[in-house]
């Protein structure tokens, strides 16, 4: 399990920046259509706002393949070291 | 008993104001075609609705700010104080947004300050939930954290539906025309469901007020190991950023877009894309609302024997698997492609109207049709004559349906299912968050990925599915991909990574 948990950590490492190449190329295409304010504020919004959560994802995957999900912690003093 | 009594008005005091800040920020999303009429320029009606969406998701997208900055403040100087202001502020924003002259009163003013407004209500909204669920969570005993907490989880739900029933009353309650009352409240009643507000505010500020602070938080202040920065150690700390991470993408994303899909774009689904009239795809809504709101507490208790990660987990699988048959159910019950017309009943009135400074007419006609299975549908035609000879090219069609009886109540019954997911995913995942982290940093570690997952991931639900409804115009159920893939994704590494262990502790 702990294996499966490491190799699935790739996908996650890649899901980041592909979740937002998808979405800069989608917004870049829609704003292209129509290049009107309302346009541009929306898919500018989402950028900004899913850049930080897709680097997370990124984070998250490189912990996963690292090992640190192998085992959780079952007490606070594990999380605060 | 005496700790159970204790315990009861705990939940009591959280949840009445809980309610309350959900009730105050729905009702602004409830609004949302009234509002672009009243504070956005009317030229484009699309750009007017897209503008008050936008503010609606801004007031999503302020959330996990609202969740560092009360977070902080909550492990710092206690729970108590911390949802007290952020309560405070919600109230004071949601009167004020009720007393905002129009657009055309005082022009850019108004849009600009309702978009303050609905910040500051985003901001007040993401430190409001961390605060009352760690609160409850800390005063719980240990085996039964999951039925306790789930009380607060019907907060959101039923705050929902207390701002559906109060838009719905005040909206006919107007005037003993029912044509005047909707005008009337989209004239100014609209104000009443703000104003109200803060009646409800100020009671629960007096029982906040009262209430003490958590024993736990008390007994790390008495012993001084207060965090003396939670930021830093929420997510500066690899240890802990790694369960902030974990419960974002492996339960909090996936539980928002459950949340999002079921509470909110079903009822858009059905307004918008089905053309079920205004009243009726709000009542379907507090319906089914009405039927699965005591399964949050099922499943609440439930998670105290089980655990909580397979009830979540479960809610997130048949999302995904059933969201698509269940709406397309609803899109066929609403087809007149499947229903036979009774002709000889149909309905047909023609104006003619002139438009000022030119020599040109609008011609409306309202066709009244009636189905066999108790449908009917209004269809409103819009069209130009010119005196010169040219034709509108395109008229303008409105259609508005109200289904019958029995398709009324099967509409109820599909919604019902999406929100009985919701309770799945809900109702245990208070308990869930607030056993993965440290009381010293709990409000601000449970607080953000709880804002991401559902503020961003589940709050642009409606406005994302939409949006792919606009981009692949042939596939009515296309939105349904966005909720799909992100419970799809969460579900993999909720099963992956989460562990099903109950903390037995959660006072270290």
């Amino acid at each position: 399990m702990n294996q499966l948990k490491r190799i699935a950590g790739i996908i996650w490492i890649v899901l980041g920046p592909a979740g937002i190449f998808y979405l800069i190329k989608t917004a870049a295409a829609e704003i292209a259509k129509k290049p009107v304010l309302d346009t541009k504020i929306q898919w500018g919004v989402f950028v900004v706002v899913f850049m930080p959560i897709a680097m997370g994802m990124v984070i998250f995957g490189y912990y996963a393949f690292k090992g640190e999900y192998d085992h959780l912690p079952e007490r606070s003093e594990e999380l605060l070291d | 008993m005496k700790e159970t009594k204790g315990i009861w008005k705990v939940i009591g005091a959280s949840s009445l104001g809980t309610l309350i800040e959900w009730y105050d920020f729905y009702i602004f999303g409830s609004l949302a075609t009234v509002l672009a009429s009243q504070f956005f320029p009317k030229t484009n009606p699309t750009a007017a609705l897209l503008s008050t969406l936008a503010t609606f998701a801004a007031g999503f997208i302020v959330r996990p700010f609202g969740a560092l900055v009360f977070g902080r403040l909550g492990d710092l100087i206690g729970r108590k104080y911390t949802f007290l202001l952020t309560l405070v502020l919600m109230g004071g924003s949601t009167f004020a947004i009720g007393l905002v002259p129009s657009y055309e009163s005082i022009g850019f003013a108004a849009p600009i300050l309702v978009l303050l407004l609905r910040l500051l209500q985003g901001l007040a909204l993401g430190g409001e939930y961390g605060g009352a669920a760690t609160y409850v969570a800390e005063h719980s005993p240990a085996h039964r954290r999951g039925f306790f907490t789930s009380w607060i989880q019907t907060t959101a739900t039923l705050g929902l539906f207390v701002s559906l029933g109060v838009i719905l009353l005040t909206r006919h309650s107007l005037d003993a025309d029912p044509a005047k009352s909707i005008a009337k409240f989209n004239d100014w009643g609209w104000r009443i469901p703000f104003l109200v507000s803060i009646f409800l505010v100020v009671v629960s500020i007096y029982i906040r007020l009262k209430m003490k602070e958590s024993p736990l938080f008390e007994k790390l202040k008495a012993a001084g190991t207060r965090s003396v920065n939670p930021l830093k150690e929420s997510f500066g700390h690899k240890s802990n950023l790694k369960m902030v991470l974990l419960a974002l993408f492996g339960a909090t994303m996936g539980q928002g877009v459950v949340w999002y899909t079921g509470q909110f774009y079903a009822q858009s689904f059905i307004e918008n894309v089905c053309k079920v009239d205004f009243d009726q795809s709000r009542t379907i809504l507090i319906w089914a609302i009405l039927f699965a709101t005591p399964f949050f507490v099922v499943f609440g208790s439930w998670s105290d024997k089980v655990g909580r990660k397979w009830i979540m987990l479960t809610g997130m699988l048949l999302a995904v698997v059933s969201y698509q048959f269940l709406f397309k159910q609803i899109l066929d019950l609403t087809d007149p492609k499947t229903k036979m017309e009774l002709v000889e009943k149909r309905e047909s009135k023609s104006a003619l109207a002139p438009i000022p400074h030119t020599a040109d007419s609008l011609r409306t006609v309202v066709s009244k049709i009636f189905y066999a299975d108790g449908m009917t549908m209004i269809e409103t035609k819009k069209d130009t004559l010119y005196t010169v000879g040219k034709t509108t090219i395109k008229p303008d069609i409105k259609i508005s349906k109200v289904v019958g009886n029995g398709d009324y109540w099967k509409i109820v019954f599909f919604v019902f299912i999406m929100i009985f997911y919701v309770t799945m995913v809900y109702g245990p995942i208070a308990a869930f968050l607030v056993e993965l982290f440290p009381t010293k940093i709990r409000y601000t570690s449970m607080s953000l990925p709880y804002h991401i997952g559902n503020g961003v991931f589940g709050g642009l639900t409606p406005f994302i599915a939409t949006l792919l409804t606009t981009i692949y115009t042939n596939d009515k159920l296309v939105g349904l991909m966005y909720p799909i893939i992100i419970a799809a994704v969460c579900l993999v590494i909720g099963t992956l990574y989460i562990t099903n262990r109950i903390d037995p502790e959660i006072d270290d």
